[in-house]
């Protein structure tokens, strides 16, 4: 049988580096492989022998992209381990933090790196060229989310005003106003992104996914819940374990999560929309419909279009979070040491993060797992690849090519821990 | 290049880019750590991991900006290349080192196709040879920062000590 190998130098618009080798042996998908090079856990044996305190700052430099994350689900687990739970104004201030990263992010993925697959772009700079005003907005839209990560984190990359009980420093109420007047700028300029997003073209794609997101009972979830599922599944972080297990596959340096029973599971704005639809605010519920989402979503092209609307309820629940905020006493909470292991999973933008620490009686941490959510998406992007490209077989090279890239991006992976670019191989076997 | 305008200090900006984390990708910070205290106080001095859309606002009302980035051209390790982007791209490949899927060269040229690209930009590309996480600079890398520290302070200052803490 001839063999054909299809290679491009890099999957542009992916945070990070990993390779896709796609195999299609008559006529039909045999194997798609995502693999990431991830430094095998690096971090986790960095944090092996420091102090507890030392968590936010050392987690925060895992990811560029998602800092904020790694903080939120470090210091949890941390305080979970130390028996402690944070007042009100502290868990508020932590929410509009983790509001910031999400704006962020879903706004850099939306705008630069997705968009332009639905409008026929090479990538964000030619669509620049032709939509400079479309492009402008997504800036400043995404600068509103990097003003909440300078005033509450320090800095706007890797924050480093976090600490486990709270913060270093609180803002004052009169410093969140100038804030409040960018936020409501930003919310209009979401909304107007939801309606632009809403009117892309979508293949008619849908996979019976099993959806993995915290869900909280009066919140739609950043920091705190239990992990639930639409399958049944609804245990606190704590039971994570028990349920989902990380794995070495031979074509990855990175661990793939599965559940237990080995089924892939998928995490990330579709799992989260899907579940916490009733908790979202009235404006992006009524935004989401009028975009023709309904309360879930099981296509993953139309991903853009709910990341679209969190970045919608987190501009409008970072004004309500302004809104009521009451200057805490003080700006963190005193930790004693003690012996014992925490918990703690947080929604990223990309998907659930789950930390787990077991700390000695003077706070050193002995042991630390970290699971993040591409590593637990890994397995369903693959299965999208093979779901869907057995429907585009009879397209070119090139056309097939992209459509794999854009089936991968759907899911905004973030490996850019790992750095460097995704390199694609198409193996017809001819 | 012939210019009598002295420089405007005060719309100038040093940016240096790379993921502190992995290695030789640190470059462009090092150099930035270096030159702190050693330039006229106008001169803004900034850090960024690399991502277009941040470096993109940091070029905002700038006039003339110098970017240091590791880089990945296939040159011996150390080896340094002086780019003036103002008015053609970087070579891409050599710069798709970023961790990100839109780096450095997707920023300047979104920049440039949105007409924010400052009047002089200037990229220094210091070729990276080990990108391990947690690594520090390699030796070559490491002797190449202090160099494009150097001239980059004469290229700004013409020469002239500003020097307050050259302890590097």
């Amino acid at each position: 049988m001839a063999r054909k190998t299809i290679k491009v130098d890099y999957l542009a618009r992916v945070e990070g580096e990993g390779a896709l080798t796609v195999v299609i042996r008559d006529g039909a998908v045999e194997s798609a492989k995502l693999r990431i090079f991830e430094p095998p856990r690096f971090f986790e044996a960095f944090l092996r022998g420091r102090a507890f305190s030392e968590t936010p700052d050392i987690t925060a430099r895992i990811c560029g992209i998602c800092p904020v994350a790694y903080q939120m689900s470090a210091v949890h687990a941390i305080e979970n381990a130390l028996g402690v739970t944070v007042p009100k104004p502290i868990r508020d201030l932590r929410r509009l933090l983790y509001c910031g990263e999400w704006i962020e992010s879903h706004t850099l993925h939306v705008y630069m790196l997705h968009a332009p697959d639905f409008l026929g772009y090479e990538g964000a700079i030619e669509m620049a060229r032709d939509h400079p005003d479309i492009v402008k907005r997504g800036l400043a839209l995404k600068k509103a989310g990097n003003a909440i990560l300078s005033l509450l984190g320090g800095r706007e990359i890797h924050p480093i005003n976090v600490r486990v009980g709270g913060f270093y420093r609180t803002p004052r109420r009169r410093e969140l106003q100038p804030l409040a007047e960018q936020l409501k700028w930003a919310r209009d300029a979401a909304l107007e992104t939801v309606q632009w997003a809403g009117g892309f073209e979508f293949p008619e794609c849908e996979r019976d996914y099993e959806f993995v997101a915290l869900r909280h009972g009066s919140e739609y979830p950043f920091n705190e819940g239990r992990i639930t599922s639409n399958r049944g599944i609804d245990i606190t972080p704590d039971q994570f374990e028990a349920h989902f297990e990380e794995s070495h596959v031979k074509h990855s340096t990175a661990l793939q999560a599965h559940r237990r029973d080995g089924k892939p599971y998928l995490t990330g704005p579709l799992a989260r929309y899907s579940l916490n639809f009733d908790q979202l605010s009235p404006l992006a519920q009524t935004a989401a419909r009028d975009a023709g989402l309904g309360i879930s979503c099981m296509n993953p092209y139309r991903s853009i279009v709910v990341r679209a609307v969190e970045v919608l309820y987190a501009c409008d629940e970072a004004l309500r979070l302004i809104g009521n905020y009451e200057e805490p006493e003080q700006p963190a909470i005193a930790m004693q040491p003690r012996a014992g292991i925490g918990y703690s999973a947080t929604e990223a933008p990309r998907g659930l993060l789950y930390h787990r620490y077991r700390l000695e009686a003077d706070g050193t941490i002995a042991e630390a797992n970290i699971v993040p959510p591409t590593s637990q998406n890994q397995a369903s992007i693959e299965e999208d690849l093979r779901h869907f490209i057995a429907g585009w077989l009879d397209l070119p090279d090139a056309a097939l090519r992209h459509r794999c890239e854009q089936t991968v991006r759907n899911h905004d992976p973030c490996i850019s821990c790992a750095t460097h670019f995704l390199r694609l191989e198409i193996d017809r076997g001819q | 290049m012939a210019n009598n305008t002295p420089p405007d200090h005060g719309r100038m900006i040093v940016i240096g880019a790379g993921n502190p984390e992995r290695g030789d990708d640190a470059a462009g910070r090092a150099v930035v750590r270096l030159l702190r205290g050693a330039l006229p106080d106008e001169v803004a001095l900034v850090e960024l991991d690399g991502e277009a859309t941040a470096l993109l606002a940091h070029l905002e009302d700038v006039a003339t900006a110098f970017i240091i980035d590791a880089c990945a051209s296939g040159l011996p390790a150390g080896s340094l290349q002086r780019f003036d982007v103002s008015a053609e791209p970087l070579p891409h490949a050599a710069f798709s080192l970023s961790t990100h899927g839109f780096g450095l060269a997707e920023g300047i040229e979104l920049a440039r196709a949105l007409g924010q690209l400052p009047e002089r930009c200037i990229v220094y590309a210091i070729e990276g040879g080990a990108f391990e996480a947690g690594a520090p600079l390699s030796p070559p890398v490491a002797a190449a920062v202090a160099v494009t520290a150097k001239r980059l302070r004469t290229e700004i200052t013409g020469g002239e000590d500003h020097g307050k803490s050259r302890h590097a």
